[in-house]
């Protein structure tokens, strides 16, 4: 079965996005495949390579770029979303003059459109959080 | 497998409008949806409802007018949301003055109509 994953929560807040890349692991391992991943609203801090954390707890962003690296799956951040929580990649950071990108470049910044593609090509579409 | 292409689509929302900003992304999800040529409806559950207050006022708080973009969905081809009859009562709502035409359905209704679609997305 193809799904999709749409991931609304912060990933400090929480355990939705751990939740939604551990399921796409699981899915993967089980035979399915994932289409695309895509982050909304505060979701879109799971990109964030500016966070710290202490060292007995993990970062947040190391299960998603696992799962890009192992399994090549489509990791797309809402630009409306991204801009208004400061999530940037160099272009979108040239484009408003900021310091620096500020996401993981394994993510990519995109439109909404993308989401109703996911739709449109997957079985299934999941929701984490909200 | 799925098959690319026309899906349909019940969009879920359950956030009251201005407390936090899953209102806004899930309408603008709804939007995008419909532009892009997708089959839409929309479902006001719980304390989503609260949307649909007439004569919203978000000018002090700095932010969109709910209730006008709510209003510009005729635009984009969705004509009728389907509201939660028991939280409309709750709220007293009067759904005469909301900013979209609404259908009220009970739950039974509403089980019947979610079971009807490719994809439900929760807000």
């Amino acid at each position: 079965m193809i799904y999709s994953l749409l991931v609304l929560s912060s990933p400090i807040s929480g355990q939705c996005s751990r939740s939604a890349a551990d399921f796409a692991q699981c899915a993967i391992a089980r035979g399915h495949s994932i289409h695309r991943v895509f982050f909304l609203d505060a979701g879109t801090m799971a990109s964030s390579v500016n966070g710290v954390f202490p060292q007995d707890e993990s970062d947040p962003v190391r299960p998603w770029v696992r799962l890009a690296e192992q399994h090549g799956v489509d990791l797309v951040i809402c630009i409306s979303s991204a801009l208004k929580h400061g999530m940037l990649d160099q272009v979108e950071a040239n484009r408003h003059e900021r310091p620096g990108p500020t996401i993981n470049s394994i993510f990519t910044i995109s439109g909404l459109g993308q989401l109703v593609d996911a739709c449109a090509h997957s079985d299934r579409l999941i929701t984490f959080g909200g | 497998m799925a098959q690319a292409g026309k899906k349909t689509v019940l969009i879920v929302l359950r956030h009251s409008p201005y407390g936090s900003s899953l209102a806004k992304a899930s309408l603008d999800v709804a939007l995008a949806t419909a532009a892009f040529e997708q089959s839409v409806d929309l479902l006001f559950l719980g304390d989503g409802v609260l949307q649909l207050l007439p004569e919203q006022d978000s000018h002090s708080l700095g932010i969109k007018n709910f209730g006008r973009q709510l209003a510009s969905l005729p635009l984009y081809d969705i004509n009728c949301a389907y509201v939660d009859a028991e939280a409309a009562a709750r709220y007293n709502l009067d759904l005469t003055k909301a900013p979209v035409e609404t259908r009220v359905l009970d739950p039974k209704k509403m089980h019947q109509l979610m079971v009807g679609y490719d994809h439900l997305l929760g807000f």
